[in-house]
Formats: C-alpha cells, sequence, structure tokens
C-alpha cells in the first residue's frame, strides 16, 4: 500500500487495472467513461504494454477475445450501448474458457438513452445478456477506493476460473473525486503463457485449439455440464456481501453499488428516529448472496429493494426471500440517482412513517 | 515403392468436410505448404472463420482459434497485439469477410496490423446452402437471387483486394486462383509474398483466392472450375495491387 491519492473515479479504475497487472486493453469510446480509456491511452505505451483503439466495441471484445486465447491479463471498458454489442464476444468467451475483465459504467437506456448514471444492466450482466446458458462473475463497487482494490480481484477471479468478470459501475463512481490507497503492483515479470493459450505451438507435445463449437449436441452437451461445474464453484465459494448495521436490524434495505453507498446515509438517518434498518449490499451480483437473504429473513419485517432501475436486482432479492417476508421496491429510472431522503421517505411509507 | 507425392505433414490425416471437387482443400494445402517451406509452422496461430472452412483447425494442424461470424482479423489483432513473435492469419469466406466481417477487415488493413488473411471468393454462402454473397456476380442465381442478382435490388459485387489497395496500411494485396496448375502455382507464390510481408513485420497482407463453389452452383467440380475461368475472373482479375518495398 502507498500513500492516499486523490483521483477521479474514471481514472482510479484505470490505474488501479494496470497495478493488477492489465497487459493490454481494447476499447471504443463512450461516455460516461472516457476518461478510462484515454488514461489507459496515456499509460500503457509508458509500461510498454498494448493500448489499442478499435473500430467499434464489436471488434473490440473480439480483440479482447483473441488476447484472452493467449492468457494476456486483458480489459475492456464501456457503457451500457458498447456493452450491448459486446454481447456475441461474451457468449463466445464464456463457451471458450478464457479470462478477461470488463468494466460496464451504466448509463440510461433503453436505446440511446441518455448519458446519466444508472443501474439498468443488471440483468444483461448477471443472467447471461448474449445467447446460451452462461454466466460471468459481476463485482459491484460502491465506493471508488472499492473499485481499485475489486480490480486485482477481478484478474485474479478471471485467470482462477478462466472466466470473464464484468466490473458493474456508474457514470457517478467514474465522475467522483476521492482519496484512493492502490495495493502494490502485480508482479507482472513473473507472468507465463499458460499452457493452454495459442501462441504457436512452440515447443510444446500437444497444439491448443480454442473453439465454442461442438457440432455432436452430446458432446456440446457435456461441454455445458463443465461450464455449469465451473458455475456451482463459483457460486459455492465466491459470494462477497457487505451487511451494514444488520445485527439488530428489523428492516432491512437491498442495494448495491452507487444506490447501496445512499442508502447507507438513509439508514443512518432512520436510526436517528430510532428505526432499526440496516442493509445487505451484494459485492457479486453474480453469484447472488442469497444465503444471506435467508438467513436474515425471519429476523427482519420486509425487504425494501433500491436500485436505480425499474426492479431487476429485486427479482433475486424475492428468490432469497422466498415468499415468507414482504418485498418493497422503490426505484429511480433513466438515468435519474435518488437521494437519501427520497429513499428514506419511500421506506418510511412502508413501515406507517 | 518410391514416395513421389504426399500431403504436407502439416495436414492432419483427418477426411475434410467439404464436398467433391472443393478447392479449399487446394488452399489448405497451399498454406500448409508454405508454412512449412518458411518455416512457420509452430509459430502459427490460425483464426478460423465461420463458414464452410470452421472445422478448418482439424485438417490444418497448427494453434488455432475458432472467431464469431466475421471477426477474424480482429480477434487476430488480439493475438498478435500481445504475441508479436507469433504468426497470426485468419482463413475467411466472402460471407465473412466480405459482409458481416468488411469493418473488422478494412481496419485491420488501415491500422497495417501485422497479420495475412487468406481471402476464400466463392460467390456465394457455402456453408448455409448458397445465398447470395458480396462477391455474387450480376445475374448470377442463388438460394436469396432466384431471379438472378439484380443491381437495382442487391447492388454490385465487391471487389476486396482492389479496395484494400487504397488504404496505406497493406504491405501485399493479391488476387490469385485455383481453377488451373499454373494458377495455383501462382497462388502459392502470392501467399508466400503475403506470408513474408508478416514474418517482416511489413504491415497488414491478404490473397484473396478465386475458389468455387460445384454444390451450390449446381455443377460438376470440372464445370465449376471453368465457370470460375470464364465468368468469375473477368470481374475478378488476377493480379498484385499492392506490393510495398521488402516483401518478396
Ligand atoms: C452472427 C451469425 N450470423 C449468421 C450465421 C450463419 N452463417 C454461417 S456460415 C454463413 C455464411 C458463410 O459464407 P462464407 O463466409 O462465404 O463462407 P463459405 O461457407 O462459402 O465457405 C452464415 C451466414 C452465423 N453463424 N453467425
Amino acid at each position: 500500500m502507498g500513500e492516499k491519492i486523490l483521483m477521479k473515479g474514471s481514472e482510479a479504475i484505470a490505474e488501479a487495472a494496470i497495478r493488477a497487472g492489465a497487459m493490454a486493453f481494447y476499447g471504443y469510446p463512450i461516455t460516461p467513461q472516457n476518461e478510462t480509456p484515454e488514461y489507459f491511452s496515456r499509460r500503457m505505451p509508458e509500461l510498454g504494454r498494448t493500448y489499442l483503439q478499435a473500430e467499434s466495441e464489436v471488434a473490440a471484445i473480439n480483440m479482447v477475445y483473441g488476447a484472452a486465447c493467449t492468457g494476456t491479463r486483458v480489459i475492456t471498458t464501456s457503457s451500457s450501448p458498447g456493452i450491448s454489442l459486446m454481447q456475441e464476444g461474451f457468449s463466445y468467451i464464456a463457451n471458450s474458457d478464457v479470462p478477461c475483465v470488463v468494466v460496464n459504467a451504466m448509463r440510461g437506456g433503453p436505446g440511446l438513452g441518455d448519458i446519466a448514471p444508472a443501474q439498468a444492466d443488471y440483468f444483461q450482466a448477471t443472467k447471461g445478456g448474449g445467447h446460451g446458458d452462461y454466466h460471468s462473475i459481476v463485482l459491484a463497487p460502491h465506493t471508488v477506493q472499492e473499485q481499485c482494490d475489486m480490480m486485482y480481484d477481478a484478474f485474479d477471479l478471471a485467470d482462477k476460473y478462466r472466466i470473464m468478470v464484468v466490473v458493474l459501475v456508474d457514470g457517478l463512481l467514474g465522475q467522483m473525486m476521492e482519496p484512493v490507497e492502490f495495493k502494490d503492483w502485480a508482479d507482472v515479470k513473473s507472468y507465463k503463457t499458460p499452457d493452454w493459450a495459442t501462441v504457436g505451438q512452440g515447443e510444446r507435445s500437444n497444439r491448443n485449439i480454442i473453439t465454442s463449437l461442438e457440432i455432436l449436441p452430446e458432446d456440446l452437451e457435456k461441454m455445458n455440464l463443465k461450464l455449469q461445474e465451473k458455475y456451482r464453484t463459483i457460486e459455492e465459494i465466491e459470494v462477497r456481501f457487505e451487511e451494514y448495521k444488520m445485527d439488530d436490524a428489523e428492516y432491512v434495505i437491498t442495494a448495491f453499488g452507487t444506490t447501496a453507498r445512499i442508502a447507507k446515509t438513509s439508514v443512518n438517518m432512520a436510526r436517528k428516529e430510532g428505526i432499526r434498518v440496516g442493509i445487505i449490499r451484494p459485492i457479486t451480483l453474480y453469484p447472488f448472496p442469497y444465503a444471506v437473504i435467508e438467513k436474515r429473513v425471519n429476523q427482519v419485517k420486509f425487504f425494501f429493494d433500491v436500485e436505480m432501475n425499474a426492479g431487476q436486482m429485486l427479482e433475486d432479492v424475492r428468490l432469497g426471500v422466498n415468499g415468507k417476508k414482504p418485498v418493497y421496491f422503490y426505484g429511480r429510472l433513466g438515468g435519474m440517482v435518488p437521494t437519501a431522503e427520497e429513499i428514506y421517505t419511500a421506506f418510511k411509507k412502508q413501515i406507517g412513517g | 515403392m518410391k514416395l513421389i507425392y504426399k500431403a504436407p505433414d502439416t495436414m492432419t490425416e483427418k477426411d475434410t468436410t467439404y464436398c467433391p471437387g472443393c478447392p479449399h482443400g487446394i488452399a489448405h494445402r497451399l498454406i500448409s505448404e508454405s508454412l512449412e517451406e518458411m518455416n512457420l509452422v509452430k509459430k502459427t496461430v490460425i483464426v478460423w472463420p465461420v463458414g464452410c472452412s470452421v472445422f478448418g483447425y482439424y485438417f490444418i494442424g497448427t494453434d488455432a482459434v475458432e472467431a464469431a461470424h466475421g471477426r477474424a482479423c480482429a480477434m487476430a489483432t488480439g493475438i498478435k497485439r500481445v504475441h508479436p513473435e507469433s504468426f497470426v492469419m485468419t482463413y475467411q469466406g466472402d460471407g465473412d469477410l466480405a459482409s458481416i466481417g468488411i469493418a473488422e477487415t478494412v481496419h485491420a488493413a488501415a491500422r497495417g496490423e501485422k497479420i495475412t488473411t487468406i481471402f476464400i471468393n466463392n460467390g456465394n454462402y457455402g456453408m448455409t446452402g448458397g445465398q447470395m454473397a458480396p462477391t455474387t456476380l450480376i445475374g448470377q442465381v442463388t438460394t436469396t437471387t432466384p431471379y438472378g442478382r439484380k443491381p437495382e435490388a442487391n447492388g454490385f459485387p465487391m471487389h476486396v483486394p482492389e479496395m484494400l489497395a487504397t488504404l496505406d496500411g497493406p504491405a501485399y494485396v493479391a488476387r490469385a486462383a485455383l481453377d488451373s496448375p499454373q494458377h495455383i502455382i501462382q497462388a502459392k507464390k502470392f501467399i508466400q509474398k503475403a506470408f513474408s510481408a508478416q514474418a517482416k513485420r511489413l504491415g497488414f497482407s491478404i490473397v484473396e483466392l478465386v475458389s468455387t463453389c460445384p454444390t451450390n452452383w449446381k455443377m460438376t467440380p470440372v464445370e465449376s472450375m471453368e465457370r470460375a475461368r470464364k465468368e468469375v475472373l473477368p470481374v475478378f482479375p488476377i493480379g498484385e495491387f499492392r506490393v510495398i518495398k521488402g516483401v518478396e
């Protein structure tokens, strides 16, 4: 750990990725995260690493796919419309078992929408998005510091499971200036080309082929079952969440990312008035922390889910609650960010306040 | 018995999935021989396309990846930029390269990516049953131009090497044909020049190979070679359209 530096979220995330060992960046400009690729374009050449502005997000993700096939730590960053274009690549990457990191600074949609912060890509990120049965690990930081720490986890998880890791942020986190402290630089000199990588056969006795194609259904089913096995392992050991003031809570707010951060202020307002409410903040959106929701079901009177969308994580909260307690929802749409007061007021309505 | 002719070692023992008389086999052979003669086999990663040659990695025995339809040049770029010492080539059909993947192709060429593309022009989409491709000739009947390709409805055939030759990024841009022994010998020379452009890090290189599709053209292999010679080559002439200094 070094000293604290005041940095904008959208630049800090790039610096963190670089220190975490990102050896290549391929991407295409899109607001609200243009500072991120711009930062990479300055820093990567300084370090002798790869930066390339692709002709589109379609090309960018396929460049990422190519680099991932060589076992190189590779990243792209984009925002919602760009992420939609990348879905084909995500699906191929999933069924090729190659590692990479993708940052989505979500903005208001659907369509061209706007450039304001949103959380409306939750379904797309956590349930697949592209075609076929697949998942990516999805991480949702709620501060600039957490976002920076998470870039190390993102690359480590990607390599550990040979999977795509999505870091889901929004324009608010990107525009925020906060003091951050970076973890130690990853030892990139120690990186070796993995034995499965397609870089030319060289001295290897076998040749490597990376493909998502398996034309016989009985073989493709086996390939799918292996993927599912990987997902079950991830669901078992990689779930992360934060519980905030939950010990004595009678009510729970569920929220992720920026909304969770705002909701912490709402909780403190409530607590000043003697209302015992806490927060469950999923940090991994996939795998989702169903178990902690189940654990708290008997303790609390109801769940109150807050998101900057029309109720997406809400479905996972309900799965965890399984009908045992009411689950209420408050959401803002189209790039509108709720205030702490607004959340508190909406919450109080449910307890009859 | 004396062995006087055999398949290149780089080609596997596997039977190909190609139709009888399909020139994909000739193209595979020329590539394999060239990789061997230029001592590139162990450094090579081939990016295979979606199309009839989607299983190409079963037949040419190098490291390989299988791209999404049209994305081969982007994937090859991704590999080559982080592994410049690898020899990276794409093998693509005319639907894959000139239709769905034209942006990836043009931009890889414009950037002068140090990759090589072998582009098989068979005038239609073979794998999906013979639909119109960007290279389909005016008047040509395909399953989606049942009345023949009409300019007012379907536009005109695309000349990819001629287009790419207007860019500064490519080091070598050529078109060859696979319809006769002389043309095949010439095609191999062009392929080797394209490979040398990459080996010398001079820039992007591409060779279009005018091919045939007996099954979907509904012709015998011999008839389709004759059609290639009489009808296709006048529209898609053999030639070297851009050769920068150092390519040999
Ligand atoms: C995104 C996407 N769209 C469409 C297809 C269906 N498809 C498979 S191969 C092909 C055309 C291939 O034609 P070409 O590139 O000319 O190669 P050929 O089969 O003639 O060798 C199409 C349209 C696909 N696999 N993926």
